[in-house]
């Protein structure tokens, strides 16, 4: 006779239980269905650990020693929300995993709506994620976006999640709707209070019409103590340009995991991004793009550079239906390690089911080429700035490919700060 | 003025230098000569200060400088500059913001203000001018998509930009048709002046025809083998440098 053998819950899954029955009682009865079976759905995987394939890499179960408490609603002072990007945007703040109208621009963009929601999101895709399904089981507010077919909204769109406390944790579903034929800049930051140890999980259904152009950009720069995860939904129509950057600087440990399925023809998806590390950061970013339809083409090109005991973890996967002919996927990782002791595991992967396509994928892991830093040095230029020149050279190849003039120039100025690269010459 | 005494250096355990003795004085240009692995570009590397190309004997003393004690940003500083065999590639570096850089990190090493931008793009419009620097080439990535001649241009108009003392060209004339070569020679010529010293490495007289040297020296097995003014080159473009690698091989 043998019993199953239970997993013993951890400590903080042992918090999330509490934390859900006190959530769910104070829900209204429809929504109180989808938070329990958001939870069946947490529970029956619980927290990711190694041996679950998809976070083989990203140990949850051991790097999450609790769950911390749900954060309350608070409002911080709008100062403490700059905001990233120093750019004049239209600003829908969340704080807490709930949206603040007083923190948010008021005046009307024609073609741009924004709507407090519950944060319940419809669709989740192929989304069997234990940490969207916990998102979907906590979460405690959000917004939905629409853009409507044909606008052309100049002014960026800037979401900002902000988790305001210590030991909070903060669940947010936002919701984007983006019209047929729409053009718009999309900046999202995750921003909390400087060395405060929060967790924030938020969930991001994006669905894009056809002939759209857009440009997301996604700023993780979250206190260096955060976790952060946050999970994407994302759909798109045919004729489409969609172009998505993730740039990596905050949280001790960070994951975005990306769920892309092309529903129309004749769709560009350019997926970017570049993570900064040092100390004992850990940051994740792991796709998943199906294209589930002929004539499609998708850019997945990551860069990393990883200093002192930090780890980078890349992983992607194409898959290509057996309809999806005139498939063109193509898929490149490069990392820079800093470090003797920097980590990156890099696992680019292919399912292909046509045979008309298009696909590659490969990596590259490498130090600071000692030949182009002995060029710039037989030049008079120091050693500690050379090699500063190179980091920045090797990122900016990455972010040019966005093709998105403000937020080039934005993610330049980034990097220059965190290299503390006031010496190198700008353009 | 330049003083190399006893020169030995190897690389990874490789002795590749085996006691050289060079002097050049401001003004002068010498050129080096010699076939193929007689240790022309470990010379250029050793004065240049690259890692890993070692000292073991010997000293190299610029204007009463212990060489060896200076990095390689150090040197370039003090006037040294070497222009590359093999000029690299350096992908999301934009030419005019490396050479802006470069100019500022010399002179602010030097304890000189920073030249300021409209000085800056003057200066180059000049000297580029004369090279057939053409805009477009300064608005690519450093040396990225260059061809041959285009990349020995660049490192002249380098050189003319940072104005050293003390000027290396290792192999200017190498992948130079009869146009690049006669274009990239004037750059170098107009370089001339009484208180700079060159050193022009080259495996062919051709390069000397363009850039007539003082003293030519014929440097085999990582030793200068013998010394004479520019009518040797003439005599090894006949004769080859047969005379010099089989001499010790016999």
């Amino acid at each position: 006779m043998n019993a199953p053998a239970k997993i013993q819950e951890t400590k903080a899954e042992q918090s999330l239980n509490a934390q859900f029955d006190a959530i769910l009682a104070q829900t209204t009865q429809n929504n109180a269905n989808q938070r329990k079976q958001a939870w069946d759905a947490f529970k029956a995987k619980g927290i990711p650990h190694r041996r679950v394939e998809e976070w083989h890499y990203t140990d949850l179960r051991t790097k999450m020693n609790d769950a911390f408490a749900l954060a309350s609603k608070t409002a911080p002072k709008a100062e403490a929300l700059t905001g990233a990007t120093g750019l004049e945007t239209y600003r829908i703040a969340i704080v807490n995993g709930r949206y603040v109208p007083e923190l948010s621009s008021n005046q009307a963009v024609a073609g741009l709506t924004v709507t407090e929601a519950d944060g319940f999101l419809a669709a989740q895709l192929g989304t069997d994620d234990a940490m969207a399904h916990l998102n979907q089981a906590l979460v405690q507010g959000g917004v939905t976006i629409k853009i409507d077919a044909n606008a052309t909204i100049e002014r960026p769109i800037e979401i900002v999640r902000y988790t305001d406390g210590t030991e909070v944790s903060s669940y947010a579903g936002t919701s984007v709707d983006i019209g047929s034929g729409a053009k718009a800049l999309i900046i999202e930051s995750f921003e909390g209070d400087a060395n405060a140890a929060y967790q924030s999980n938020a969930l991001t259904e994006v669905k894009v019409g056809n002939n759209a152009n857009i440009h997301w950009l996604k700023l993780q720069v979250e206190s260096e103590k955060a976790q952060h995860i946050e999970t994407y939904s994302v759909e798109l129509g045919a004729q489409t340009n969609f172009q998505h950057f993730i740039y990596n600087e905050g949280s001790s440990l960070s994951r975005a995991q990306l769920f892309l399925e092309f529903k129309g023809e004749g769709t560009h998806a350019g997926l970017r991004g570049t993570s900064l590390l040092k100390d004992s950061q850990h940051a994740d970013i792991t796709l998943f793009v199906n294209h589930a339809v002929p004539e499609c083409e998708s850019r997945e090109y990551y860069r990393a550079v990883v200093d002192d005991k930090a780890r980078a973890v890349f992983q992607g996967k194409i898959i290509v239906e057996p309809d999806a002919q005139k498939t063109d996927g193509q898929m490149m990782i490069k990392s820079l390690l800093l470090s003797d002791t920097a980590e990156i595991n890099a696992k680019p992967e292919l399912e292909i089911f046509a045979d008309d396509v298009q696909c590659a994928h490969g990596s590259t892991t490498g130090d600071i080429d000692e030949e182009l830093l002995f060029y710039l040095m037989a030049r008079g230029i120091p050693e500690a700035q050379a090699r500063k020149i190179l980091i920045l050279a090797f990122l900016s190849e990455a972010i040019e490919e966005f093709e998105e003039e403000r937020s080039v120039k934005l993610l330049e100025a980034m990097i220059r700060k965190w290299l503390h690269a006031d010496d190198v010459v700008s353009e | 003025m330049l003083e190399i005494k006893n020169l030995h250096a190897e690389v990874d355990g490789n002795k590749i230098l085996r006691g050289i003795d060079l002097t050049v004085r401001p003004g002068e240009v010498h050129a080096i000569m010699g076939p193929n692995g007689s240790g022309k570009s470990t010379l250029s590397y050793v004065l240049a200060g690259k890692d890993d190309y070692e000292i073991t004997e010997g000293s190299i003393t610029y204007n009463g400088v212990d060489w060896s004690e200076l990095g390689a940003d150090e040197r370039a500083a003090a006037g040294m500059f070497l222009a590359f065999q093999y000029p690299i590639e350096i992908p999301g570096v934009a030419t005019m913001t490396f050479l802006k850089t470069a100019l500022n990190a010399q002179r602010k090493a030097r304890g000189e203000d920073e030249i300021s931008t409209p000085d800056f793009m003057k200066l180059v419009r000049e000297k580029s001018k004369a090279l057939k620097v053409t805009p477009d080439m300064l608005k690519r990535p450093l040396n990225v998509g260059f061809s041959g001649g285009e990349k020995k241009r660049a490192e002249i108009l380098q050189m003319s930009l940072l104005e050293p003392t003390l000027c290396v060209l290792d192999e200017t004339d190498s992948g130079l048709d009869i146009d690049a070569l006669r274009i990239v020679s004037e750059g170098v010529n107009q370089l001339r002046s009484p208180d700079r010293s060159m050193i022009v490495i080259t495996h062919y007289q051709r390069l000397l025809d363009h850039i007539v040297p003082d003293v030519v020296h014929v440097l085999s097995k990582g030793k200068i083998v013998k010394t004479g003014g520019k009518e040797l080159a003439l005599e090894l473009e006949k004769n080859g440098y047969a005379d010099y690698v089989d001499e010790e091989a016999a």
